[in-house]
């Protein structure tokens, strides 16, 4: 039994948490979100040099070799700065999927050049109607010849905006909401027949609605088999759900942290509010949230890793807990920063939007409660 | 990071697994399905087997007969032991006083209370809180007044568990009143119940059962050899006794036994009634007990990784103290709901239903006292705060 992290992910802890100590304060970031982009080109280049972006990818892809438990390292160390880079839209999500999915072709033009931080890709999971159903795809893509025609809008697909590559699940056969009958297309953002809408999410990253209205893609579009693309959908949504999970346990340890210390030095009637045996209680809730959340993670992280894509539970569990005791936890924050902790210059206001994001991001709490109440837990 | 046991821990595993399935009594495991109280003398019969095995005193080192095992060793036993649904023992003498002497008793102490207690010969009470003295507990007003071969003993404690058996009693008493501190001027005592001038009064918990007592103690001569350790230093040694009781609160594995027994009943139709798996309401109660649960396992799995690396264990044992009481509670209630109006029949002869499901709301009614006990959970989040947090 060891709960330690090997050499190499206390390395990767260690580069990250220096990057986000040294180059990436809280006005920085605030900078970085507010231009143009929504992130900083430069940092994204940073990324790749440290061979962040290789993480989840095997050696033989050209990647770091690493598994679930490096992607909670980089996410968790990545958590403290509030990152904007797109690395959950291009890393964990389009390369997630095209590592499953794609051919040896397809993964030397597009995995290699997302490792490399030449090309920014992202993954539509999401339709209007579908809230978190994967499943529930209404896109179309008809066979015209040798092409495809594809119809239809994809909801929150992150970054979204700025891709150049965008993957679009889109039904070849089924009904709408079947598994069977979804197949994964890789399409230029800039093609005729997509269009954009992008916006600001409330958390200051960015996302887009995106419509397909009569594109046309090639037969080399495809990634996978035609009609077999939910299992890679799912299983990238999966690895995605962990991958936020550890952010959120990062941010909530840096919630707790900076409101014990606030606490502290905050004084009300002539003493530290944090004398205040309410606000002692709630600090300690704080406390064993952030233990519980950790000690969960690291249980999917193994389970994930020892089981693979099977272990649905252990996924649906940690989502879970995140979306309750998680999203209390932020609020505890904000509430015990009294006035400050609604102003939009104090950081613990960003770290709650994020931490709230997560809690919706790939299905809520209840979604995933649904999911564990109708399935036994392996003993 | 890995959670998989050396092949050492995994023989040591099957080994305690098979002393469980073929040593474990029919009528005690009966007994503790049905979810009853269990007899002192199952209790005290079941202790004794365990003592011939050489696995009474977990905790114990080697040299009073302890089994010197390992904190992972110690967790597969417990892990076993709850998964038998074997009764735990009864902590007084074996989990709390037995410790306190051989770590801070003489040499005489040792020899003259230790084996008895090691062979459950001897029933033990615990005597801490006083009517005035709960949370509160160095508030604590029983003397022991110093009379030359002897002290004095005047006062009283409460809540004293199965003291109705009890053969003797640890309790703390204020041996000096001119302190500085109220922690100090108390010490650590051992009384015969048999003196003179000692009266046991039962109260009866909310579920009808004689479980604690109150103990009087009137003029009743404790001879100077009985005190533990040095005069005015009880406060200390019993803090060591209470994190003691607290590391073992979590009840994980007791837990887990009982979440899977409701998961299996909530499987089959009872009384012809449709299965409660069908209630997404209810699963979706089972189902959040289970992720809490979970994550307390984690939590109990690093704590004990730390203490095998050879970090000492701190004020977490607060922390699985309130989480764990936390579930054992919602797992009660949880349980009681299953039952539906099964819960509600009380002492009924001959019994109704099946299994435990007419102890369930007893069960849930006596369990309310698990976060108020040991310290009650408000009582942990102050310490945590304190110590922790640094507030």
């Amino acid at each position: 039994m060891d709960f330690t992290y090997t050499e190499i992910q206390t390395m990767l802890a260690d580069s990250v948490g220096k990057f986000i100590d040294n180059e990436y304060d809280f006005d920085t970031r605030q900078a970085y979100a507010g231009s143009d982009k929504g992130y900083s080109e430069e940092v994204w280049s940073t990324f790749a040099e440290l061979g962040w972006t290789a993480v989840p990818f095997s050696e033989e892809d050209g990647g770091f070799g690493g598994g679930p438990t490096d992607v909670m390292v980089l996410m968790q160390s990545l958590a403290p700065g509030l990152v904007v880079e797109p690395y959950l839209a291009n890393v964990i999500l389009a390369g997630g999927i095209l590592r499953r999915a794609a051919s040896p072709d397809q993964k030397e033009r597009w995995l290699q050049a997302i490792i490399g931080g030449e090309l920014q890709a992202t993954l539509a999971f999401n339709e209007p109607q579908a809230r978190y159903d994967l499943a529930s795809v209404h896109t179309t893509a008809t066979a015209d010849g040798d092409d495809w025609v594809l119809n239809g809008t994809k909801g929150l697909v992150l970054n979204g905006g700025t891709a150049d590559l965008l993957i679009v699940p889109a039904r070849t056969a089924g009904a709408t909401v079947d598994e069977d009958g979804i197949t994964l297309f890789a399409i230029d953002a800039d093609a005729a027949g997509v269009s954009r809408n992008a916006y600001a999410t409330v958390d200051g990253l960015r996302a887009a609605e995106i419509t397909l209205d009569g594109l046309r893609a090639g037969a080399d579009a495809v990634v996978g088999e035609v009609g077999k693309g939910f299992g890679a959908l799912d299983a990238t949504i999966d690895d995605a759900t962990l991958a936020v999970c550890a952010e959120a346990v990062g941010i909530m340890y840096v919630l707790k942290d900076k409101t014990v210390e606030y606490s502290k030095n905050r004084k009300q009637f002539g003493v530290p509010i944090g004398s205040f045996q309410e606000l002692q209680h709630r600090m300690v809730d704080m406390l064993m949230a952030c233990e519980q959340a950790q000690s969960l993670l690291m249980w999917s992280v193994m389970k994930r890793d020892a089981e693979g894509d099977h272990c649905k539970r252990a996924v649906s569990s940690i989502k879970y807990l995140i979306g309750t005791e998680g999203k209390k936890l932020g609020e505890d924050a904000v509430q015990i920063h009294g006035g400050m902790g609604v102003t939009w210059d104090l950081d613990v206001a960003h770290y709650f939007k994020r931490l709230t994001t997560i809690c919706t991001l790939f299905g809520n709490a209840d979604w995933h409660l649904d999911k564990l109440a109708d399935t036994a837990p392996q003993t | 990071m890995h959670v998989t046991f050396s092949d050492k821990d995994l023989a040591f595993q099957e080994e305690v697994r098979a002393f469980f399935r073929e040593e474990l009594p029919d009528d005690i495991r009966d007994a503790m399905d049905s979810g009853v109280e269990l007899q002192p003398d199952m209790q005290i019969r079941w202790q004794q087997i365990l003592y011939r095995k050489g696995w009474a005193g977990v905790n114990w080192p080697i040299e009073y007969g302890g089994t010197d095992w390992s904190p992972v060793q110690k967790y597969i036993f417990a892990r076993e032991e709850a998964f038998a649904n074997a009764p735990l023992v009864i902590p007084f003498g074996l989990r709390m006083v037995g410790p306190v002497i051989y770590t801070f008793g003489s040499d005489e102490q040792k020899q003259r209370f230790l084996p008895d207690i090691l062979a459950s010969n001897v029933w033990w009470a615990q005597g801490y809180s006083e009517p005035g003295a709960g949370s509160d507990l160095a508030s604590l007003k029983m003397r022991a007044d110093f009379a030359g071969d002897h002290y004095v003993a005047n006062g009283t404690k409460t809540w004293t568990t199965l003291g109705q058996h009890a053969d003797w009693i640890f309790c703390l008493v204020r041996t000096s009143a001119d302190v500085a501190r109220r922690q100090e001027g108390i010490s650590f005592m051992l009384i015969d119940m048999k003196s003179p001038g000692i009266t046991v009064t039962p109260i009866i918990l909310l579920d009808g059962k004689h479980e604690v007592n109150e103990v009087h103690f009137d003029n009743v001569k404790v001879p100077v050899e009985n005190l533990v350790g040095e005069e005015g230093k009880g406060w200390t040694y019993g803090k060591v006794l209470l994190q003691h009781e607290r590391t073992n609160s979590a009840h994980t594995f007791r837990s887990e036994y009982a979440l899977r027994k409701l998961r299996a009943q909530a499987n089959r139709s009872v009384r012809g009634a449709p299965p409660l798996a069908d209630d997404r309401n209810f699963m979706r109660k089972l189902a959040a007990i289970e992720v809490d649960l979970k994550s307390l396992e984690y939590i109990e799995l690093r704590t004990l990784a730390a203490i095998s690396s050879g970090k000492a264990p701190g004020p977490e044992s607060s922390f699985l103290k309130i989480k764990g009481t936390e579930i054992v509670q919602a797992i009660d209630e949880l349980t009681m709901e299953a039952a539906g109006y099964y819960a509600l029949p009380y002492k009924a002869e001959p019994s109704v239903g099946e299994g435990a499901e007419t102890q369930s709301a007893l069960t849930y009614f006596n369990n309310r006292k698990v976060t108020i006990f040991a310290g009650s959970n408000e009582i942990q989040k102050n310490i945590i705060a304190k110590h922790v947090l640094g507030l």
